[in-house]
Formats: C-alpha cells, structure tokens, sequence
C-alpha cells in the first residue's frame, strides 16, 4: 500500500478512466520543494538507493522530515543506467539471503508504491560451459532451493528447447552442457523505479530537491551536522551518502578514504527487433548477459573498462569484447547493428561487496562500493540502509558489509577468487 | 586511450594492465602496523582529477611504469619509471 497519497493522486483504472474523459491534468509525481534549514535526516544521492531509503524511512521508521538531494534530476545516474535485471542466484551465505530479501521486495514493489514498475519475471538462464561449470552451478542451485529460493538445473537438452537460438553448432567457441534456471528472475523498467519510489516517498514528505550539489560536511568535532550545498547550508540529525560511483568524492570531503575505486561499465542496446530473447541470460564463459527490451533491443552487457575513472565515455575495446560474446553466444546477433552504447560509474570494492553501514564518523552512514550489482539491490539497500540509519545499528542483513571488514580479515568474496581480482 | 610507455612509445591502452594507485609508499617489510598495511592495500583516494597509476606493459615489452592521467576526463600525462621516484 503506497500510504500518505491523496485519492485524487493514486493510479488506478478508475483514475485513468476519470482522466481521460474529463481531460484533466495529472498532478505532478512529486513535490518539487525549496530546501529547508534543517532535517532529521538528509540522504545525499537521489538514485534509486537514495530514494528508496527515504521512502523505507517514512513508510516503515515513521522518520518523514528527510531530504533527498540529488546533484543532477532523478534517474540520471546509475538507476537509469544498468542493464535493469533482477534476480536472486547467490552462492554465499549473506548474499543469499540479502538479494532474495531484494527479489521479494521487487514482486511487490508496484502495488507497495501505487506505481508500475514492470517487473517481468522471464526467467534467467547461467549457462554451464563444461562440466566443472555444471558442477558449480549445482552446487549454487542447492544452497539457493536450502534458503527456499526457486533453482532448476537444465541440461543441454533443455536449455536447446528454452533457448533454441544459442550456438549449439560443432563449431561453437564454448560448448553449452546446460545452466541453472532461476525463474522468478527477471527485468524492471528502471525508471519507473527512481519515480515510483520517489513519488510515494514524496507523497509521505519527503522532500526530494533536484539540481543540489553537496559541496562538504558541517561537523562538531567528530560528529556531522549537516552539508553545504550549492543551494545552501542545510543542518541534518543523520547524514547519509548514497552516491556510488561518486563515494571516494563524498568521503573526502568528511576527511574519509574508502576501500573504493571507481570504474566504469558499458551497456548496449542493439536496434528493436521482434520479440527473440524471452529470458534473460547469462554466458558461463564470459561475464555477459542478456536480455531484450519491451521495445524490442537487446540490451546487453559485459565487464568493466578495466582502469579507474570518472568518465562516463567507454572505451570502444569493450564495445568489440562485448559484441564478441554476443556472436559467440548467439551468432544470429552478427546482423544486428549497435543502436546505443552509455557508461555509468561504479564503485569498485577489493571483495565485489557494497557496504551499508555507519562510518567512523558519528551520525554519518554509508552505503555504496555496489560493484555490478547496484541496481538489483535497490529495495533491499534501501530497507536495510533506512534501518541503520534510523537504529544507528546496521540491519541484520547487512551486519557482513561494514567499512572495517578488510581491517579484520572478513572480506566478502562471493566468486572466491580473492581480492582485488577486477584489476587482473 | 594511448599511454606512453618510456621504452616503447605511445601504445593503445589494450596492450597495458592497470594495477591501481601509484601515490602510496609501501610499509617497511617486515612491519607489523596493521593499520599502516590496510591503508597500503585497501584505502585509496581515487579522485577525481589527477591521478598516479602503476600499468603494466603486458603485452610489449613487459615493464611497469607510472602515468599521471586525469581520471574526469582520460586525458593522459606523462609517464616515468618507478624507480625514477617522480618525472623529471
């Protein structure tokens, strides 16, 4: 139930009948208030984590005087710059649970927001490249069916019926044996979710301002006061950042360092074909995955560039290394052409973990470093991120994914392949 | 993206592997500081504008160098080796 939103103000069949015979305006999705001198709670960063923070912090903390401020305008950072799959397929204890907590949030998202968000549950296919592989991806399809998580094994037989356009030919470059089916994965049309959360965190009073860049921190001593910003100073009871990809610019400025560089990942979207790719799908051999678009693109991605910046122009090796898996996994994509390609930042932590924790610093939260898994874990980050902020304790969750877990030796390393492995 | 390799030239960026932050100085072996060491290997400023690396020329002729580049924008600057301690 999306609570706090006038009868005039909620979607639904009558209201759209309503409009359409009457002709009336629509009122606008959210408030677009003047910054005030002071909040309970100011969350930095208006991306989809942000925005779900806020709305978990009125809708279930009863904490409403919190801003949201957003440098840039809603959905134009990294919410609106993924590859818009969700899924829960995790093979280490926390992970598992932390993203089916996410997928679960996502089967309910649209009805809870009053907005919708287009979860297309399609299935989403790892594909297995040699027995090994088939091996592992049992082994994930255990621990998932163990934590009550839908996982089915498919064979090469099965994987031809569901997917009969893969390269199953003699001269394929990776063999298909078979893959793990999660079908309760799927895709979310992205920016529906920065607007629906930011609608109905609005609708609670949450004021969400555009176009207001922090440029540093108010501090007693140790303890953060509030920002400075470049529509003013604004005093706050707790800050929070939420800014990943900009997390270490952020830090700085509160005189901390991170375990956080920042990298940048491409994605692709081909021209609009026909209905083709009906899962989503993720090659065994290379990271690259898959899926197609209501308006009919395949949208795809692979690794990061591989060197750390702030620029959110690719380089046009990937572009090539992307389109190669593409071919190699599905050769009928050689005659399709690139319509767009975009990059975002990330933060790119040792262990491929996030954090969602305090910081050193008191009254100051943190939540960031999502590698490649940002945006499948908005409404969880957003749950568990309102809830350490609002019990100054991080949520039981996320009790893994503090600052100081390198300091203790407790990285979190899902692919157990060590640390710092993306720079290799 | 071309860096300049102090014995190879200018070569695309592909031929190199990025191996991160180049502005740290290392514990004394044998150091115990724990703290000093998670600093070393973890913590990083990573900003947004002028940066230190070490890259590897893997696949020319194999040696490491530093490169000064501007992580806004890739524009590159110059490169030296790391036992010349700073360029010239």
């Amino acid at each position: 139930m999306a609570a706090g939103l006038t009868r005039a103000g909620r979607y639904s069949a009558w209201a759209l009948a309503r409009h359409a015979f009457t002709g009336s305006a629509w009122p606008r999705a959210w408030r677009s208030p003047e910054p005030k001198a002071a909040y309970d709670v100011v969350i930095i960063g208006g991306g989809g984590h942000g925005l779900a923070t806020a709305y978990y912090l009125a809708a279930r903390h009863g904490i409403s005087r919190v801003a949201v401020l957003e440098r840039s305008y809603i959905g134009s950072g990294n919410v609106g710059r993924n590859t818009t799959l969700v899924r829960s397929n995790y093979l280490i204890d926390g992970n598992t649970q932390f993203f089916e907590h996410s997928l679960k949030l996502w089967e309910g998202l649209s009805h809870e927001l009053n907005f919708n968000v287009m979860l297309s549950q399609r299935g989403q296919v790892v594909l297995g490249h040699s027995p090994v592989q088939m091996d592992v991806l049992a082994r994930k399809g255990n621990i998932m069916r163990l934590n009550g998580i839908d996982a089915e094994m498919l064979d090469r037989g099965a994987v031809k019926r569901l997917l009969p356009y893969l390269d199953y030919s003699e001269r394929a470059r990776f063999p298909i044996y078979g893959g793990l089916l999660q079908a309760r994965a799927g895709t979310v049309r992205h920016d529906a979710v920065a607007w629906g959360y930011a609608r109905a965190a609005s609708a609670l009073g949450v004021d969400i301002i555009e176009n207001c860049e922090v440029t540093g921190f108010q501090r007693d001593g140790e303890r953060i006061t509030g920002v400075h910003t470049s529509r003013g100073a604004i005093a706050a009871g707790r800050t929070a950042i939420s800014v990943a990809g900009h997390s270490s610019h952020l830090a700085r400025m509160a005189g901390l360092r991170l375990p956080v560089e920042s990298h940048i990942l491409q994605a692709f979207v081909t021209e609009p074909i026909k209905p083709f790719v009906d899962h989503v799908i993720s090659f065994g051999a290379e990271l690259f995955y898959i899926s197609q678009s209501d308006k009919g693109g395949l949208v795809f991605g692979a690794h990061i560039d591989g060197f750390n910046t702030y620029t959110q122009r690719g380089q046009f090796a990937q572009v090539q290394t992307a389109a190669e898996c593409a071919v190699a996994l599905i050769p009928a994509m050689s005659r399709l052409r690139l319509l767009r390609h975009w990059g975002g930042i990330q933060d790119m932590t040792p262990d491929g973990s996030p954090f969602i924790c305090r910081t050193p610093l008191p009254n100051l939260y943190f939540n960031g470093g999502w590698c490649y898994q940002g945006f499948k874990a908005t409404p969880a980050a957003g749950w568990c991120f309102a809830h350490t902020i609002a019990n100054d304790e991080e949520h039981p969750l996320v009790r893994h994914l503090g600052l100081d877990r390198f300091e203790r030796g407790n990285g979190h390393d899902e692919y157990g392949l060590g640390l710092w492995t993306f720079r290799q | 993206m071309l860096i300049p390799c102090p014995h190879c030239g200018e070569r695309d960026y592909r031929e190199f592997r990025y191996a991160g932050d180049a502005s740290k100085a290392r514990p004394p072996l044998g150091s115990t500081d724990i703290a000093a060491w998670h600093d070393y290997v973890f913590l990083f400023d990573n900003p947004k504008g002028g940066h230190r690396e070490y890259w590897q020329h893997v696949l020319g002729c194999r040696r490491w160098l530093v490169l000064e580049r501007d992580t806004a924008t890739n524009v590159v600057g110059r490169s030296w080796w790391p036992s010349e301690g700073s360029p010239g």
